[in-house]
């Protein structure tokens, strides 16, 4: 019994062999940690589920009808102990997976930088990260390299064991900007930006894909990501530099219309100003960028004036078409030029990056914690949080 | 539990010899109760789109801009009225006074018809002025929440007229009073909810 | 000028919105096409429209209509399983550069529908019919709280379902998900009439499902016999409690939230857009505010199967009512806490994202304490394994698995790498097959002979088990090991050939269970054939523990002759210990709500309306809609809605079952 057992599972071995089990065994520190927690947990767990399956299966035996010397008590339904027993072994569980929890949750924020380039290897001024901004298309991924001027179309390159930024934003739908081997996915938003921050162990080529299903083109939003060593990204980047195409607003504009299975392309150079455009829905001359209208709102907004400072859509990657009973597609007009609006929107992002180099560099500590053996609360502590932790680790 | 063992002293009752009449509409102001919660969440989740919404003018007006609020409290007057004369009506209707509950429910249905009238001018006066349910997301939760409010008091004019014609025809049976009883719920529960409207949306929003 | 009078008439409606070009459609029409006219000529040919039409479409019997829900069901998981066989089809074979046979117009459309039709046109119908049925015959009472609403109710989810039914032959269906996130589900990048179709299929069928939540909760606190407190209600009237709870303080944020994307949609408001301040990401936020309680409110009832089930065939009380009751009742309040585990990964920060993933967990414990509860009502038992038995003990050991890996999601790290994988698939199709499903079978093989009079037959009772449980595991195991090889959900091609084995295997697993629910079917008709071998007279073929057990099978209308008197828990086992009689004389009139038809023409008039105002047919929605009011108020004017059984009848109807178990008891 128990070797035709094996045997069974032999096949089973086969196939699971074959099988490259990225999650599982990924080349990304980051992504690392995910899985220790996820197997950390998963054993945790199974400290209750497999005797709850064992004793389900031996009681059934047990019981059954047909085993007349087994005990029978049709009145006996309550017990205090076992009741205890019972609340309390899943209770422990959940305390010891909720800490776990707690814990992990905040240290692989993917909005905190990371602190380690692999277990033991701390990160040091000497890592700056590299800056990637993405940007999800219908139905193709734009990797835009600010410190290079560099982008890529569906092909994402690293080098490894230096720290990546990345941002994350998308042009009309929701995505899901996901390497499995390098680190959990984050959503891609319109009008939005997300933050990942990830580092590369291992040279090679890995799968990176949309993860949230955004329409027709969806299967084949995929693209490689290399991790590369120092000297082959320094080629790769002096490879892109030497291709033909460049990406200014006009040519991401036909770039960004619907289209399926992309090639692999990139551009030599980018406008500067093109990612924060990208990310105030205002590529488009004329629109009103998403930042100057949120900080107009903050003001109390145009006023009654303001309320016919829309004009038609002239350009429509989509030809849409608005609602039955609303108005003809329309956007509201900007009150500056692009070039003014792309430099408030500079001015603003500059101020955002001045945190490098790192402030704190000390390890198990996430968002709204307090660094080891830091008696007061972090400066910006005082943004929100749920500020339920107030204990030092 | 409590009841394992079984006494053998006395004979088992295992059931009632007589009818257990469970009246008729027994449950209805249970029901209405719980239908008026489904709907207390309908409007709380309008409210909150408003919540998350209300500043997001898109370059457009503010509520500053719109706003009446004398014309809004005089509304408000308009519903809070209604509401005391439904309470007068219910009284009338205690004592069986068929014409004095009719004269008060019409009382009380030209004081609905006065705030929606109101409702419908101020909404004309704003699409009039180019301030549309399309030109931002804080118009956009506007209009709906407002909206749905005048909706469900279109709702209960159009029930009172019913409930008007059935009190003139079958006069304040029990089941006609149990129909008012519900509508009255529904008024008042209406009343509440737009002290919320003017709380929140007009009152809150003059300050932003 | 022709032109615009089509127009006015059609509104978009065209010929090309008929799937004329699309093989598969048209095959698929031409059967169903077939088979409705050959089930039509087999009613009009045996004369059945009269009967159909005054027993059952416009009754008012829970019995009744708890039965046409579990058709609805079963008639649409018919359709919603051809979604699952196709796709599994398709990604079995869409790889080394073939586009498989599903373009992504269909095989979009197809996994929107699948998902649809499962929770709302299959899991729910089943779900609410079990509880219109059981329900007030566990409480001992004639029929619910509002009868009329009841049938109104079932005949809204019908019209929900003619809906989703439609877009199969007339247009298409949505391609967004069966969530329909904006701004994917906006007028911009949606603009057919697919996601029309979705909203108001749901809506026509959300009033129904809101209703009937507010009319089971009635029935349970108003309508209980005298002696049932609530802490003696059986734990599936308990869980059936919760469940309507939760669907009434649910429902209207699904209602809202439709609303709003249809007002996006229609009016051009912006809620939802990415221009003008919308915000499509408060549509995620509420939409799993109505989302995830509904996933409890598919399971909690199942629950209650379960319990039923546990105790009656181990011969014993269930042990510990009281944590039973407990555990419900927090898992009901919990479900509120926890929607945001569904996207963890929109960037909440770590502190938002930990607190909902540790909220999520505490749920394990209270359904932890659950399944230690019906572990220790089997043990010292007499366990006897007809067919419930051996589902509950497969939903046990299913169940448990999909708990884990649940919990496991709510850990946010790991569900970064695991959301919207084909591992959040297998743990929901885990628990929801494994729990709400393997349920539903026990449930109906438990209450069956209740409905009918004769139990299931155990041999195909059996292979539909086992083709169920086995065809599951090899279904969804695989896609738990594709999940961890970082395989996404919604795929329609691949690319990475060593993962074509899997979907294979998978694929398998789907044709086993396409036999287990072939085996399901033939298992009622053999049983129908049949049953006259599997009668039971009795009235309680399991030696039952709760009330319904008492009254003849099926019931008559008016359930019990007399109302009962509750002393215990367990009313029915209590009542046969203490030595209970059947009353034979003494009989009184029966007071009864009287049948209408005004459900269903209220249903069909909401069904025009969704279809004028999918195809944007303006004098169709509004010319329904004011026949809609027009019949509401109309209906409001009959005040005579019930009448009385004469006790004369009560007698004979008695009588007829005393002697039939007085047959029974001279031939045994």
């Amino acid at each position: 019994m128990k070797r035709s057992g094996v045997l069974l599972l032999f096949p089973l071995a086969v196939l699971l062999s074959g099988c490259d089990f990225v999650v599982l065994a990924p080349a990304g520190d980051v992504a690392v940690q995910q899985r220790d927690l996820l197997v950390i947990s998963t054993l945790l767990m199974l400290l209750i589920i497999v005797p709850v399956m064992a004793l389900t299966v031996f009681f059934a035996w047990r019981y059954r009808q047909s085993s007349t010397k087994a005990p029978y008590t049709p009145d006996w339904d309550h017990s205090t102990k076992l009741e205890l027993v019972i609340w309390a072994a899943p209770l422990l569980i959940i305390i010891c997976l909720g800490a776990l929890t707690w814990l992990g949750t905040h240290l692989l924020d993917p909005y905190r930088r990371i602190d380690r380039i692999e277990a033991g290897q701390p990160v040091t001024q000497g890592h700056k990260p590299l800056r990637v901004e993405v940007v999800a298309l219908d139905w193709k991924w734009l990797f835009i390299y600010p410190d290079y001027g560099i982008a890529s179309v569906n092909e994402l390159a690293a080098p490894v064991n230096q720290p990546i930024d990345f941002r994350i934003t998308s042009s009309t739908v929701m995505n899901s900007f996901y390497v499995p081997a390098l680190a959990g996915q984050i959503y891609a938003m319109p009008g939005m930006e997300t933050k990942l921050h990830a580092v590369i162990n291992r040279p090679g080529t890995y799968t990176g894909f949309s993860a949230n299903y955004s329409g027709a083109g969806f299967s084949g939003m995929r693209f490689a990501f290399h991790g590369l060593s120092d000297q082959a990204f320094g080629e790769w980047v002096t490879q892109s530099k030497s291709a033909q195409a460049t990406l200014s607003r006009e040519t991401y504009l036909a770039l960004e219309r619907p289209s399926e299975n992309e090639p692999v392309r990139h551009y030599a150079s980018v406008d500067p100003d093109l990612y924060g455009a990208i990310l105030n829905l205002c590529v488009e001359r004329g629109k009103m960028c998403m930042n100057e209208m949120m900080s107009i709102d903050a003001k109390g907004g145009l006023g009654l004036a303001g309320v016919r400072n829309t004009l038609p859509l002239q350009y429509d990657k989509l030809a849409r078409r608005g609602a039955v009973f609303g108005n003809d597609p329309s956007y509201v007009a900007s009150i500056c030029t692009a070039e003014e609006a792309a430099a408030a929107a500079r001015a603003a992002r500059n101020d955002d990056d001045s945190g490098w180099p790192l402030r704190d560099l000390s390890p198990l500590r996430g968002v709204g914690l307090l660094a080891p053996g830091a008696g007061s609360r972090r400066a910006d502590a005082g943004a929100p949080s749920l500020g339920l932790l107030r204990f030092d680790l | 539990m409590a009841l394992t063992t079984i006494t053998a002293d006395a004979e088992p009752v295992f059931h009632l010899e007589e009818e257990h009449a469970h009246a008729e509409g027994g449950s209805t102001m249970l029901g209405f109760w719980l239908y008026l919660m489904s709907d207390c969440l309908i409007f709380a989740m309008l409210f909150a789109a408003f919540g998350v919404l209300g500043g997001n003018y898109a370059a457009g007006p503010a509520p500053k801009d719109l706003f009446d609020l004398g014309l809004v409290a005089v509304n408000t007057t308009m519903l809070l009225l209604s509401s005391i004369t439904y309470g007068f009506a219910m009284l009338t209707m205690d004592k069986g006074r068929v014409g004095a509950t009719q004269g008060w429910l019409a009382v009380t249905m030209l004081f609905g018809l006065a705030f929606l009238s109101i409702e419908l001018y101020e909404f004309a006066h704003m699409i009039r002025e180019g301030a549309t349910p399309q030109r931002s997301a804080f118009l956009s939760s506007f209009f709906t929440l407002v909206g749905t409010h005048g909706l469900h008091v279109t709702f209960g004019i159009v029930w009172m007229v019913t409930l008007m014609v059935q009190v003139a025809r079958y006069g304040l049976i029990k089941a006609n009073r149990r129909r008012l009883m519900c509508l009255s719920m529904f008024w008042h529960f209406l009343d509440v909810v737009w002290i919320g409207v003017f709380t929140f949306v007009y009152l809150m929003g003059m300050l932003r | 000028m022709p032109e615009t009078l089509t127009k006015f008439i059609f509104g978009r409606l065209t010929w090309e919105s008929l799937p004329l070009h699309e093989p598969i459609v048209v095959g698929t029409f031409i059967v169903v096409a077939l088979g409705g006219l050959a089930l039509l000529g087999a009613v009009t040919y045996f004369k059945l429209w009269g009967y159909l039409w005054r027993e059952w479409f416009t009754s008012v019997d829970h019995k009744k209509i708890g039965i046409m829900y579990m058709v609805l069901g079963l008639v649409m998981l018919l359709r919603g399983f051809s979604d699952a066989i196709m796709m599994r089809l398709q990604q079995a074979i869409a790889f080394n550069g073939s586009e498989g046979y599903l373009n992504a117009h269909h095989y979009d459309q197809i996994f929107t529908a699948h998902g649809v039709i499962m929770i709302f046109f299959v899991a729910m119908p089943f779900v609410t019919g079990l509880m219109n049925f059981v329900v007030p015959l566990q409480i001992g009472a004639r029929d619910v709280s509002f009868p009329f609403l009841n049938n109104f109710s079932f005949w809204m989810t019908v019209g929900g379902a003619i809906l989703v039914m439609a877009s199969l032959f007339v247009g298409e269906f949505a391609r967004t998900g069966w969530l329909a996130y904006p701004p994917l589900s906006g007028i911009n990048y949606s603009p057919d009439v697919g996601v029309d179709y979705y909203i108001w299929a749901l809506q026509v069928a959300g009033v129904g499902t809101t209703l009937s939540g507010i009319n089971l909760i009635c029935t349970i606190i108003k309508m209980r016999a005298p002696g049932m407190t609530m802490m003696r209600m059986p734990v599936f009237t308990w869980t059936s409690l919760c469940t309507n709870v939760l669907i009434v303080a649910s429902f209207p944020v699904l209602t809202a939230v439709l609303t709003l994307l249809a007002l996006d949609r229609y009016v051009g408001t912006n809620f939802f857009t990415n221009d003008f301040g919308g915000n499509p990401m408060m549509y995620v936020n509420l939409i799993w505010i109505w989302g995830h309680p509904e996933v409890y409110i598919l399971i909690l009832p199942l629950f209650g199967v379960f319990s039923e089930v546990t105790s009656t065939f181990s011969g014993k009380r269930l042990f510990g009512y009281t944590s039973m009751v407990y555990a419900t009742v927090v898992i009901t309040i919990l479900s509120y806490l926890v929607w945001l585990h569904h996207f963890f990964t929109m960037g909440s920060g770590a502190s938002v994202n930990s607190f909902f993933g540790i909220t999520t967990m505490i749920i394990s414990i209270p359904t932890g304490a659950k399944i230690f509860n019906w572990l220790f009502t089997m043990y010292r038992g007499r366990i006897r394994f007809e067919l419930p038995m051996m589902w509950t003990v497969a939903f046990m050991l299913t169940f448990v698995v999909g708990g884990m890996t649940g919990v496991l999601l709510a850990v946010p790290p790991a569900d970064f790498v695991l959301h919207n994988s084909l591992f959040l698939i297998a743990h929901f199709h885990n628990v929801i097959i494994g729990g709400v499903l393997f349920g539903l079978f026990a449930g109906i093989a438990y209450w069956w002979p209740k409905a009918f009079g004769f139990k299931l037959d155990p041999f195909w009772g059996k292979v539909s088990f086992w083709c169920w449980v086995l065809g599951f595991w090899f279904a969804f195991m695989p896609l738990y090991i594709l999940g961890l090889m970082g395989v996404t959900r919604r795929m329609r091609v691949f690319d990475d050939p060593s993962l074509q084995i899997w979907f294979v295997i998978a694929g398998f697993g789907a044709a086993l269970i396409a036999c287990g629910i072939a085996a399901f079917l033939v298992q009622i008709f053999v049983s129908i054939r049949k049953r006259a071998e599997l009668v039971d007279v009795t009235g309680d073929p399991w030696g039952g523990r709760t009330l319904e057990w008492s009254t003849s099978s099926p019931p008559p209308a008016y359930n019990f002759a007399f109302t009962p008197v509750i002393r215990d828990n367990d009313a029915w086992w209590d009542m046969k210990k203490a030595g209970y009689r059947r009353p034979l004389s003494g009989f009184r009139p029966i007071h009864m709500p009287s049948n209408t038809g005004t459900g269903v023409i209220l249903a069909a008039l909401s069904v025009a309306l969704g279809f004028g105002l999918i195809w944007y047919m303006w004098w169709l929605a509004a010319l329904s809609f004011v026949c809609l009011i027009a019949t509401a108020i109309g209906h409001t004017f009959n005040y005579h809605r019930d009448f009385d059984i004469p006790a004369a009848e009560v007698a004979q109807t008695e009588e007829a079952r005393t002697k039939l178990l007085a047959a029974q008891g001279a031939s045994a």
